[in-house]
């Protein structure tokens, strides 16, 4: 890196005492996953065994329906198939061969998990191996859990990409993997600047296509881009791939630190990657500095969600001048989160997990310039007075790497120049909804 | 095991749910794992709610399970009230926490709070989201309201509006309202605009206003058979169903007021000349039953279109639906099963949808223009403005919203008159709608992106069409295109035609002409 990188914090994060409070989790499920995996993994299906409940989630999730013959579905379990398990095992037979019949172009069916098929014990990996053997070569089959129960939110992502792993033949190229799904023009624009330092050939997972996966083993060296990937990472070690450990790719610093990190990790020239690196880096300073003006010498608190708050968190202290008050997170792994704790200036409480009410007195205690929340708490919040940047748009938009810095700081600064052009004051609330706030 | 892409409802707590946030002063205790808290987001940004939905969920994770759940459920309740500090609470399980028994019911009673507990039992394997609403608020009227002596003035209360109900903040309003000129108090609205101590002083009321029988209905037969009160049968959507609304409170009440029909536009507004094209416009109504009822009464008798096919997907009301249907001389497709009403939209290829959310999606993907009359709905379903279903302004807004995705009456006029004009063609759409591909940009011929062209290149069935019958085609305005080509293979078939030719298509114009 060279010296247009401010100095890491004299004191991080990294030791920072967390709080960890148990309550109402206001948090999405892992089925939530599907909605950006679906297109991401373009010969797959996702199948959900659960309930009204799942299917009705999904489509809210959405927020709105994709209708062209989206690729995935919920089987609704019914009274009968909570009666006996082997019946539900051959519903769901039934339900997948008419679903793969119709369906010719799909190459790999995801059976997800969900809480009431883990509640009544449906075993998902005996139906998995034996569809599996019934429709191969043609389809593979896996299964892995979206489930409220085992899963928040962007795990569900974690979870079927670790399902992945074992079934990846062996390998013994040393070559790069990305880990994590990221929109195709991200991926691009990152493929784009390791080949410019002449690494590669480099393996993505999720693979767009079943015919575009790799093999891995030993020598494989493999680089997180999402932070909730925890799962998928022990996978990846127990085949003997090798982690490399950096700040995730999101801000500028982020994404020079990681390429950084990949790039000593692969013998990379330091001119070398100076030369590739240094436009879009002016590029993105450039885009960030423009936005950063509304956000510097602002507070925020973030309420917990995708996981990537600890990443945005240091992005937001460091390229754009705010103050983290509050940083919550579901989970917080140090394998994976500590590069960025190291970064993340001392100060805000660190929080894991989540008491919804008592975090929400702790926020109007604070004030914060920005709260970043999910879409049950924004417009509570926003009655109240307080500035909210909806978390799930961080996790659908194009945020990651040089080109997105200054559109996802741009995501934080739009609520903020909103609430200073409308004139219109404080209590712009519906007064329709006034009697019942009283 | 079914498999479902997309829902007309969601499960029945969510129904609970809906009752829950229109009301004040009531808490939800929702057994159910993280996850099921979506569900707030429904009221916060579908609705534009200001607050958060009145619910705690437990949130229980799979290591809670081996654990003591029903402990996590009683400290929940604990703290809700003593958070909340509700005048009532309902107590409930979602789908998940349905299996795991742990009887929220039986737990939330011994641990002595000082308010009425109000249990739920919403099977969530069977029944869906109007049911729970419906259950719910049954259970609420049941547990609080008391015999109590009537009002000394006529009063009634109103019954049905919920959160997230398609326009029930504005049917509320216009039918306050207009019982209000006809000399009756509103006594209790609820569920959405009550608190427990108001649904306590229901059996004040002379009579029920039963808005919307897919929520209400239950708890309008329990006060008719505890408290005497009668309801009414008539939902007040269109001009007439108004009227005879009026007719059904004026037997009940005595009510001898006249009611001012100035602002009462719709009847002439379909009258006016422009209107002239609205006529035999085949639609295709789909919903849930009340609205799905209704809107097939006002299409025919106060629009003049042709009813070409109606169904609903609550199956509480498939009983009904199947007989109205009958009187239109159609058979009701009574399904939750969008793929199925999209096959059957598909077939009949109307001019018009009247239908819910995905009707508007099914709408966008064949070609065919709609307007929602009926929940499930979307954010832009909840407008800023009034613009209720209900009573002579809901008979206004109705006319308004079912024309506005049509090709106004001159413009079609004119399009008939151009037919194959290079510049002033169909494929344009609507003049008065956006983002249409200007048409002299794109091929004045071929529009790629018309999906109903499809069917011309691969005619149903055995017959074909000759090139000149299928030029001609062409030059048919889109939005009659569809009816022609059905028609006239139909005609084909009926005389044993293998082929299409011009004089065919003509003929069978003249056969079907109306």
């Amino acid at each position: 890196m060279n010296d247009l990188t401010p100095p890491p914090p004299a004191l991080g994060c990294r030791t920072s005492p967390v709080l960890k409070q148990r309550g109402q989790r206001e948090v999405f499920c892992g089925l939530t996953g599907i909605i950006w995996l679906h297109r991401k993994i373009q010969d797959a299906f996702f199948l959900v065994v659960g309930s009204r409940t799942c299917a009705h989630l999904l489509q809210s999730a959405a927020g709105v329906m994709i209708f062209a013959e989206p690729r995935f579905g919920t089987a609704i379990l019914e009274e009968s198939d909570l009666a006996g398990l082997n019946d539900a095992h051959k519903e769901l037979d039934r339900e997948v061969a008419r679903l793969l019949s119709r369906r010719p172009d799909i190459r790999q069916l995801f059976l997800v998990g969900s809480c009431p098929s883990e509640v009544i014990k449906l075993d998902l990996s005996r139906a998995a191996e034996r569809l599996t053997q019934e429709f191969a070569p043609k389809v593979r089959v896996l299964e892995y859990s979206g489930s409220g129960i085992e899963t928040t939110f962007t795990q569900g992502e974690d979870a079927c990409l670790a399902s992945m792993v074992p079934v990846l033949p062996q390998s013994d190229a040393r070559e790069l993997l990305v880990v994590g799904a990221l929109p195709d023009v991200v991926e691009d624009q990152m493929l784009g600047l390791l080949e410019a330092m002449g690494i590669g050939p480099v393996r993505v997972l999720p693979a767009r296509n079943i015919d575009d996966e790799m093999g891995i083993g030993e020598n494989t060296i493999y680089a997180l881009t999402q932070p909730f990937l925890s799962e998928t990472h022990a996978a990846l070690e127990r085949r003997g791939a090798k982690h490399i450990q950096a700040p995730f790719p999101l801000g500028e610093e982020g994404t020079t630190a990681w390429l950084s990190a990949v790039a000593e990790e692969f013998g990379v020239d330091r001119d070398l990657f100076d030369k590739v690196t240094e436009a879009p880096r002016r590029r993105a300073r450039q885009a960030v500095a423009a936005a950063a003006e509304t956000l510097t010498g602002k507070t925020v608190f973030f309420f917990p969600d995708s996981q990537l708050e600890i990443p945005l968190a240091r992005f937001l202290a460091r390229e754009c001048g705010m103050t983290p008050l509050e940083v919550g997170s579901p989970y917080i792994h140090d394998a994976l989160h500590g590069p960025d704790l190291d970064l993340l200036p001392e100060g805000p409480q660190i929080s894991e997990g989540q008491d919804v009410d008592l975090q929400l007195d702790r926020c109007r205690e604070a004030r914060p310039d920005l709260t970043v929340c999910g879409l049950g708490l924004a417009n509570p919040l926003e009655a109240e007075g307080l500035s909210t940047k909806w978390a799930i748009e961080l996790v659908f938009t194009p945020v990651h790497f040089y080109e997105q810095a200054g559109d996802l700081a741009a995501l934080f600064a739009r609520p903020l120049r909103r609430k200073g052009i409308l004139k219109h004051g404080e209590s712009t609330s519906d007064p329709m909804f006034a009697e019942a706030r009283a | 095991m079914k498999l479902t892409v997309w829902t007309y409802e969601g499960p029945p707590h969510v129904g609970a749910m809906r009752v829950a946030t229109g009301m004040t002063g009531l808490h939800y205790v929702l057994h159910a794992p993280q996850g099921d808290t979506y569900a707030d987001l429904l009221f916060t940004m579908i609705e534009r709610r200001d607050h958060r939905p009145p619910v705690t969920y437990t949130t229980f994770q799979a290591r809670d399970l081996s654990r003591d759940t029903g402990g996590l459920f009683k400290q929940a309740c604990q703290e809700a009230y003593d958070r909340f500090k509700p005048e009532a609470m309902i107590v409930g399980a979602s789908c998940t926490a349905e299996l795991i028994q742990d009887d929220p019911a039986g737990l939330a009673e011994t641990m002595g709070l000082p308010v009425p507990i109000i249990p739920l039992e919403l099977p969530s394997y069977q029944r869906k989201e109007n049911f729970g609403a419906d259950e719910t608020f049954l259970q609420i009227v049941r547990h609080l309201a008391k015999p109590m002596e009537k009002t000394a003035r006529i009063s009634c209360n109103i019954l049905g509006p919920t959160a997230l109900g398609f326009r029930h903040r504005d049917d509320v309003q216009e039918i306050t309202n207009l019982l209000y000129e006809m000399g009756i108090e509103v006594n209790v609205t609820g569920p959405m605009g009550s608190s427990p101590s108001d649904i306590a002083k229901m059996g004040q009321a002379h009579f029920n206003v039963l808005l919307y029988p897919e929520t209400g209905e239950s708890a309008a037969r329990y006060c008719e058979k505890t408290f005497g009160q009668p309801y009414t049968k008539v939902v007040p959507i269109g001009v007439g169903a108004t009227n005879d609304f009026i007719a059904e409170i004026r037997a009940l009440t005595g009510s001898t007021s006249t009611i001012d029909m100035q602002n009462s536009r719709q009847s002439w507004w379909s009258r006016s000349v422009d209107s002239t094209y609205l006529t035999g416009k085949r639609v295709f109504i789909f919903g849930d039953g009340t609205h799905v009822a209704a809107a097939a009464r006002f299409a025919r008798d106060e629009m003049g279109f042709e009813v070409a096919g109606m169904g609903c997907y609550n199956r509480e009301f498939a009983r009904p639906i199947r007989a109205l249907a009958k009187d239109y001389g159609l058979e009701a497709l009574i399904t939750d099963d969008y793929l199925e009403v999209e096959e059957a939209i598909e077939a009949l290829q109307p001019e018009m949808i009247l239908g819910t959310q995905m009707e508007r999606h099914i709408g966008k993907r064949l070609g065919i223009p709609c307007a929602v009359i009926s929940a499930p709905v979307h954010v832009q379903d909840f407008p800023a403005r009034y613009s209720p279903q209900m009573g002579f302004e809901g008979a206004n807004v109705l006319f308004d919203t079912w024309v506005h995705p049509l090709v106004m009456g001159l413009e079609e006029h004119l399009l008939h008159m151009f037919r194959e004009d290079f510049e002033f063609n169909d494929a344009a759409g609507p003049s008065h709608h956006g983002g249409h591909a200007p048409a002299s940009k794109s091929s004045q011929t071929e529009a790629p992106a018309q999906p109903q062209l499809t069917p011309e290149v691969q005619p149903s069935g055995e017959i074909i069409w000759l090139p000149l019958a299928e030029k001609e085609l062409k030059k048919i305005p889109f939005f009659v295109r569809g009816k022609a080509r059905r028609n006239t293979e139909a005609y084909a078939v009926e005389k044993g035609l293998a082929e299409i030719s011009v004089d065919t298509l003509y003929d069978a114009k003249a056969h079907y002409a109306r």
